[in-house]
């Protein structure tokens, strides 16, 4: 069994002003303060700020609203990562493993896991310390990548997730948005036609059914 | 091998077609039913707590294990084959109610003409005209005939809509275009949004005749003739690739299994995966299945229905060796031909609009849709178009991850970074493509299904293979569409004053592809393979949907269809299978043979 390692998130950014770009209006979010320290299934301690700093440069914390960092992105993707999606157990993995045309889609051996744990140090073992003009450049060299593609997309899903799934924390990528969560009705509202973005705190699937509930990531085998 | 105690009747697969059938033999007769279902058991109470993006949209935890099986693909015969290792282009269910219970719920029935299409085409354009290679067929049955199974089908359902054309009068607000229909729909059409309100009004301008989607998610409250009672819609917007969680979705599991369930004939055995069709002297004699723990188990049976839809059915005849395969050079043999898939549009570029317009709640079927250019409708204008198919507009602002990142061409210079992301955040539920083209996709002699030489299943059993391209008439067709888009596009941002932009478009099953991929969503409706007709040598199946070669094995579903219409499939599938229903209870039980 592996050593267990942790990544530290920052807390006190979600006690900043936001401003949505849309209606101009200064929101104030719920304040914390201090670090959160998160137990890491998949990513090293290393892997994960490497994972945390790139991610913020694709979903960047500035003037229009908290980022990747504010939503535990990388918390999402290190669960994604760890479970059956990370393993490719929901995958046709026999072989022959022959390449083919893009029409075929990805046709690799490699799994999601394997793809990151190869990819990350290219970005270099230095990349979380460096100033986001030499990120955004190194990631600029890889942005036509398979791993970048992914990382790109694993960041807005970490984004715009069910925090049962590890990101939007605090739904805070909800809020950024717009969404109110899965609301169970519209029924009132469908015809009414407002066109109004939702500004109200977002709720989870777990708040809007009562109970928890497990994400597939956290199924056994 | 387990060897099991006969039942009357076995039948593969626990979705629509197969619990329709076991309905209609266990209310009618005194048949024993066993239906085999190889997924696991499903339940409205499970589907609340799956209203979860990231698990079934994104991870497809509702389909089908690809990692189990999947299907191979080419383009054309003298390739060879790479299985499609992730799901994109379709998304098999599993599990009781199959794909019945994560579809829309549009519930259309076909055109008239579709029944007859090569008798159509023929008399419109002559023998001579038509593209080299074109296998389109009758379907040996016509609309009229169906029209009693399309309406039982509407009935179970509670489908709600506004009927265009009733018993030949043509009615303003419904689809003049439909064929004719005896009733009303069971159910009023669903309520709207102002961008579905706007595309309505947008094509009505321009003199075309929208109509509300048929759906199958309920407007109402309603009870169907079997008692069974479901709520109205709540508009959560959770249908497409989502159990419904207050049953006003009709599923499976809510309509029909409540009913079986209860009969003392019927009996359902879920992680049975059926691998082969035992047969001897052209009399099936039952099936072969893997248990939920790997054992291989004998279930004997007199009747043998397979309702394990188009990939499946066809699959399972092949690995059974059953029927003539088909050979696209000699274009002998029946079985795997007329593989078709859904044809899609070009882009019509984008209506933008100053502010967000896009709500997060809606149902699955909810929407206008017009067939002005579907069938032979207002296709001579574009050269080269021999069918066309259905146009919508309108939507919703889907799910957050899926809807993210919708920004008109040019917005910013890359893909991530601020300049990104405070552009999808502008543009967040701003943006509407005007035209979502459902075309028909014609039957050609090079497009089938056989097995795969080198792929292989969980078990070591051949995979099944595509071979199929789109060809010189699909790229006419989504140009056609592309072209009236844009006009229903620019018209709405007139009238709304807003922006229209030329490309853009995105999204699922969205446009058109210059080759056919799998990687993104185009659509479930894949048909063929076993597919119905007048005569055995251009069908697998009669019109009763019974095996030509075995009169005691019957292949339900949209296998059986010829060629793909433009609407979707569902609800002719089941029409089809009640009819087929019909002619085993009433006629082939009384006299088991080739049903005449």
């Amino acid at each position: 069994m592996r050593r267990r390692e942790f990544i530290s998130i920052p807390a006190k950014g979600l006690g900043g002003l936001l401003i949505y770009s849309l209606t101009g209006k200064p929101v104030r979010l719920q304040a914390q303060d201090g670090t959160v320290k998160v137990p890491l299934r998949f990513f090293t301690a290393e892997e994960a700020k490497i994972v945390q700093a790139a991610c913020a440069r694709i979903f960047p914390s500035d003037e229009s609203g908290p980022g990747a960092t504010e939503a535990n992105v990388v918390v999402y993707i290190d669960r994604q990562l760890a479970g059956p999606y990370g393993r490719d157990k929901y995958r046709y993995t026999k072989g022959p493993w022959v390449e083919s045309v893009p029409e075929h889609g990805y046709q690799g051996k490699e799994n999601p896991q394997q793809i990151y744990r190869a990819n990350i140090p290219k970005l270099g073992a230095d990349f979380a310390g460096l100033p986001p003009e030499q990120q955004d450049e190194r990631l600029e060299k890889i942005q036509n990548s398979l791993f970048f593609r992914m990382l790109r997309q694993h960041t807005i899903e970490g984004m715009f997730c069910d925090p049962m799934h590890g990101g939007n924390k605090d739904l805070i990528g909800w809020q950024l948005i717009g969404y109110p969560g899965p609301l169970m009705s519209y029924r009132d509202e469908i015809g009414k036609n407002d066109t109004e973005p939702f500004r109200g705190k977002p709720k989870s699937l777990a708040q809007i059914v009562g109970h928890p509930v497990k994400p597939w990531e956290d199924e056994a085998g | 091998m387990k060897k099991l105690k006969p039942v009357d009747v076995v039948i593969v697969g626990g979705g629509w077609t197969g619990l329709a059938m076991a309905k209609e033999i266990t209310e009618r007769t005194s048949l024993n039913v066993v239906v085999l279902e190889r997924g696991p058991a499903r339940k409205t109470s499970d589907y609340m707590d799956m209203m979860d993006e990231v698990d079934n949209a994104l991870r497809h935890r509702m389909m089908q294990n690809i990692a189990e099986e999947t299907v191979t693909h080419r383009f054309s015969r003298n390739e060879t084959a790479v299985p499609v290792r992730q799901y994109g282009h379709f998304l098999p269910g599993t599990g009781t109610g199959g794909a019945g219970e994560h579809w829309t719920g549009i519930a259309y029935r076909f055109l008239e003409d579709e029944f007859v299409l090569a008798t159509a085409m023929r008399e419109k354009y002559g023998a001579s005209k038509l593209p080299e290679g074109l296998s389109v067929q009758d379907w040996g049955v016509t609309y009229a005939e169906l029209e009693p199974y399309y309406w039982k089908a509407e009935q179970m359902m509670g489908v709600g809509g506004k009927a265009g054309n009733l018993r030949g009068r043509l009615i303003d607000g419904g689809n003049i275009f439909e064929a004719p229909r005896q009733q009303e729909f069971p159910n009023p059409p669903h309520k709207t949004t102002y961008t579905i309100e706007l595309f309505g009004k947008a094509a009505r301008e321009l003199g075309y005749h929208p109509y509300p989607t048929p759906a199958a998610t309920l407007s109402q409250t309603y009870t169907n003739p079997d008692g069974i009672t479901r709520p109205g819609c709540a508009y959560c917007g959770y249908c497409m690739l989502y159990g419904c969680m207050i049953e006003a979705k009709a599923q499976p599991t809510n309509t029909l299994l409540p009913i079986v369930q209860k009969r003392k004939t019927f009996t359902l055995r879920n992680h049975a995966w059926v691998r082969r069709v035992i047969h001897r002297d052209g009399k099936a004699e039952g099936v072969m299945y893997m248990d939920e723990h790997g054992e291989e188990v004998l279930q004997p049976a007199h009747i043998v229905v397979l309702a394990s839809w188009t990939m499946n059915n066809t699959r399972l005849l092949y690995l059974s060796k059953i029927g003539d395969p088909y050979d696209p050079e000699t274009g002998k043999g029946t079985l795997g031909k007329n593989l078709t898939h859904q044809a899609r549009g070009d882009s019509g570029g984008l209506v933008l609009f100053e502010k967000r317009v896009l709500g997060h709640g809606g149902a699955g079927g909810m929407g206008f849709r017009l067939s002005d250019f579907d069938g032979f409708n207002g296709i001579d204008q574009f050269p080269g178009v021999l069918r066309g198919g259905s146009i919508g507009g309108g939507g919703v602002a889907g799910h957050p991850i899926s809807s993210f990142g919708n920004i008109p061409p040019g917005a910013a210079r890359r893909n991530w970074g601020s300049e990104w992301k405070k552009a999808a955040l502008e543009w967040q539920g701003r943006i509407v493509a005007a035209g979502g083209f459902s075309g028909e996709h014609l039957a050609y002699r090079q497009n089938y299904m056989d097995l795969d030489p080198t792929y292989t299943d969980k078990w070591g059993d051949p995979l099944l293979r595509h071979t199929i391209d789109w060809t010189e008439h699909e790229h006419k067709q989504a140009a056609m569409a592309g072209a009236i888009a844009a006009k229903l596009a620019r018209q709405m941002a007139a009238l709304a004053g807003a922006k229209y932009v030329q490309g853009g478009g995105r999204g699922r099953g969205g446009s058109r592809t210059q080759r056919y991929q799998v990687v993104s969503y185009n659509s479930t409706h894949v048909q063929g393979g076993a597919i119905m007709g007048s005569s055995p040598e251009t069908s697998v199946v009669n019109t009763y949907l019974q095996h030509w070669k075995m009169p005691n094995l019957f292949v339900v579903g949209g296998s059986a269809f010829p060629q793909n219409a433009s609407g979707n499939p569902t609800l002719t599938a089941l029409a089809i299978t009640y009819r087929s229903a019909d002619a085993l209870i009433e006629r082939y039980l009384k006299h088991p043979g080739v049903i005449a």
